[in-house]
């Protein structure tokens, strides 16, 4: 019990950003399920299950169209298949999680991946329960923001507008954090060159894909350069 | 729609994203060793992957015409400037993030 005290604390603090923007993006969510005609249990269904931000504003379309489910299943693996990078990046992180393994990934959304997979925890607490608790906070700020959207998205009492940066302002803290904690800046800028060029080359709503592609060959095209392990298993010059 | 056809969408959609969640760790289980090139990917990838979502948050940027993404710029130079100096995440990100929200709301 201790244990799992000490590990919520250490996970709460890296939370709060996305307290800020999960709370207003889900009463964005809310408002626009309940103003489609979606009630509370709707909301609450695709917040808890779905879990994928972005995918849920474009169920909210889809619902409103006609039965297509296998043009839903693909439409939604194209729009998260970023995900599978995420997985790459946490195979061996998420090694010996136990049974918590199978929540971290079923809740790995695009922010309780970037926090778990830059930030460590600290010393003496336990990195399962640490993660656990990042994830399992951002799904309750979801689900919260989105509830909060639905059952009273009329009655927020100041202007929210833009507060959603603080999503943004993570992501570029986290970039940060990582490009002091590492010497090699090569991986980092792969990435950023790439998207940036795919988003100038291609229509804003289909650059990650492509994105995707040139950041997996650029990486592999370079990996004699940028992977120590592999000059380990040629013989010493 | 009648409701066990939108239930039945959703439920696509739910497994289309845990579809993307777990598969790589389907394809690559703990029992077995994972091989040099993935393992590879998994040390490089973060990082390229960060700088790929930090890109994605600028998507809806309109650089060509007023206000030029300013907003976005101006927070965003907020947040990386504080960070650089304070080194404190939630500074940073709350500082960032109140002066885009008043830019947004009270200047553009």
């Amino acid at each position: 019990m201790a244990d799992k005290a000490k590990a919520f604390r250490a996970a709460f603090p890296h939370t709060l950003p996305i307290l800020a923007g999960f709370t207003f993006l889900g009463i964005a969510y809310g408002v626009l399920m309940q103003s489609k005609g979606f009630s509370w249990p709707w909301t609450l269904l695709m917040s808890t299950t779905i879990f994928a931000g972005s995918m849920e504003f474009v169920t909210v379309g889809l619902l409103a169209g006609n039965f297509q489910p296998i043009y839903a299943y693909c439409l939604a693996l194209m729009v998260n298949a970023r995900h599978l990078f995420y997985g790459l990046s946490m195979l061996e992180k998420y090694k010996g999680a136990g049974w918590k393994k199978f929540y971290l990934i079923f809740g790995m959304c695009d922010e309780s991946f970037s926090i778990n997979c830059s930030v460590d925890p600290p010393e003496g607490v336990d990195a399962g329960w640490f993660r656990f608790f990042v994830t399992l906070l951002n799904h309750c700020y979801w689900i919260a923001g989105s509830m909060l959207g639905s059952l009273a998205g009329s009655f927020v009492p100041f202007d929210t507008t833009g507060i959603d940066f603080a999503m943004t302002g993570l992501f570029i803290v986290i970039f940060m954090n990582q490009w002091f904690s590492c010497r090699d800046h090569r991986p980092a800028l792969v990435g950023l060159g790439a998207s940036v060029l795919c988003l100038v080359v291609f229509p804003t709503d289909y650059f990650i894909l492509p994105a995707m592609v040139l950041i997996l060959m650029m990486l592999t095209f370079f990996r004699k350069k940028l992977d120590p392990a592999s000059h380990m298993e040629e013989p010493a010059k | 729609m009648n409701t066990v056809q939108m239930l039945l969408t959703i439920g696509a959609v739910v497994l289309a994203t845990a579809t993307t969640r777990f598969l790589p760790f389907l394809i690559f289980p703990a029992s077995r060793p994972v091989p040099a090139y993935i393992r590879y990917l998994g040390k490089v990838l973060p990082y390229a992957v960060i700088g790929m979502l930090v890109v994605y948050c600028f998507k809806n940027v309109t650089v060509t015409k007023a206000p030029f993404g300013l907003p976005e710029w101006i927070g965003a130079a907020v947040v990386a400037g504080l960070h650089l100096w304070k080194k404190n995440m939630l500074l940073s990100i709350g500082a960032g993030t109140i002066i885009y929200m008043l830019m947004v709301q009270l200047v553009f």
